[in-house]
């Protein structure tokens, strides 16, 4: 259902301006989204100042400083603080990326951040991801086999493990897909960036036996040609991946069984 | 963000040469009806609103051709690293709005500003 406007509830409010840290002498200023499922009130967007030489470089450290600091109820997710996990992907800026990997030097001014676009939010910044993982695993994210299990692992030669560069770092932090206009239109029948991204990781395994029955899934009105090559998840990736590329490569393989 | 702009612009401008059509369709049931309708629709494309219109039209054609080789591109498998993507958002504005400033300006210097 074509929706432009946010519905009443979800209309953003000013929030609370929280105090300046005394005798801080390098402070950014923090603009954050705030919604508790539990006080019924709309979002609004406190203001935190950050002492920048009581914190660490990152957009992750900010947060965890306020967090200890400031306000002990802002909500996030976090866990590695190194870029491997995924946890802390959020808007930042105007960008979906990972608050660990986001430098605050990075940002000219005042540092904006949201949760994830066109998701369900949780509280604060935890979007609800449920519909995303269900869609990694609808591409059956796992090595598929008839041959007879070899004595030892199943090889794979250096140069087929070479394709898989650019495909396994996939962390599955979401920033891709929720960057996605078609995926934030159609994000209950498209399958979304990070999932066509794994696909194709499964798609290009030379050790994978089931490539005609996952190209079958794939070809679809909706899971895979809602891509339109917008580009914004290969811009988004944190981890400079290529969603954009590996999907155009689904497609080419698409025809390529036809012909 | 140039990208993203560039992938909403292919579809204004696809969307907006339905109505291009209907204006070409208008031009060829005129010439087949004869020479009082003919000369209605020749007025008001001569018209400053009428030819602001050809000229808009004009436009979204040739963003729409240059859109539709940027999308052949990609769908051979290029241009899809970060320089390369980018290159060919910039290089699709940019031919289109030249290629239409120059036929324009090449159709006045043929024509004349009749």
């Amino acid at each position: 259902m074509v929706q432009l406007t946010l519905p009443k509830n979800s209309k953003i409010t000013e929030g609370k301006v929280w105090p300046k840290p005394t005798g801080a002498k390098n402070v950014t200023e923090f603009r954050v989204y705030r919604w508790n499922p539990d006080d019924g009130k709309n979002p609004r967007i406190d203001t935190y100042y950050v002492d920048r030489d009581d914190c660490g470089p990152m957009v992750l450290d900010a947060l965890i400083w306020i967090k200890s600091k400031v306000d002990s109820t802002l909500t996030f997710r976090r866990s590695c603080r190194e870029g491997v996990c995924g946890s802390c992907s959020m808007n930042i800026d105007g960008t979906n990326t990972l608050a660990c990997t986001k430098g605050m030097d990075e940002i000219k001014g005042t540092v904006r951040i949201y949760p994830l676009p066109h998701m369900p939010v949780i509280k604060d910044l935890v979007p609800d991801l449920t519909t995303f993982y269900a869609q990694h695993a609808a591409i059956q994210p796992y090595l598929q086999t008839v041959s007879p299990t070899p004595q030892t692992e199943w090889r794979q030669s250096e140069a087929d493990r070479a394709k898989l560069d650019g495909l396994y770092e996939c962390i599955l932090c979401a920033c891709c897909s929720t960057s996605c206009p078609s995926y934030w239109w159609n994000g209950d029948r498209y399958l979304g960036p990070a999932a066509l991204l794994q696909a194709h990781r499964w798609l290009k395994d030379s050790r994978d036996e089931a490539t005609g029955e996952r190209l079958d899934f794939l070809e679809d009105p909706f899971r895979l040609y809602r891509c339109h090559t917008i580009m914004n998840c290969a811009k988004a990736c944190p981890k400079g991946l290529n969603p954009a590329k590996a999907i155009a490569e689904i497609k080419q393989m698409m025809v390529e069984r036809q012909v | 963000m140039l990208t993203m702009m560039m992938s909403i612009a292919h579809r204004i401008t696809g969307a907006a040469l339905y109505f291009a059509m209907l204006l070409l369709a208008w031009w060829l049931m005129a010439t087949a009806s004869g020479p009082n309708a003919y000369a209605t629709v020749q007025w008001f494309m001569g018209s400053v609103i009428g030819r602001f219109v050809l000229f808009l039209c004009t436009w979204a054609l040739l963003h729409h051709l240059l859109g539709g080789i940027r999308h052949l591109i990609w769908d051979l498998g290029y241009g899809f690293e970060p320089n390369e993507r980018e290159w060919l958002a910039r290089a699709t504005l940019i031919g289109s709005i030249g290629l239409t400033l120059i036929l324009w300006i090449v159709g006045y210097m043929v024509v004349g500003a009749s």
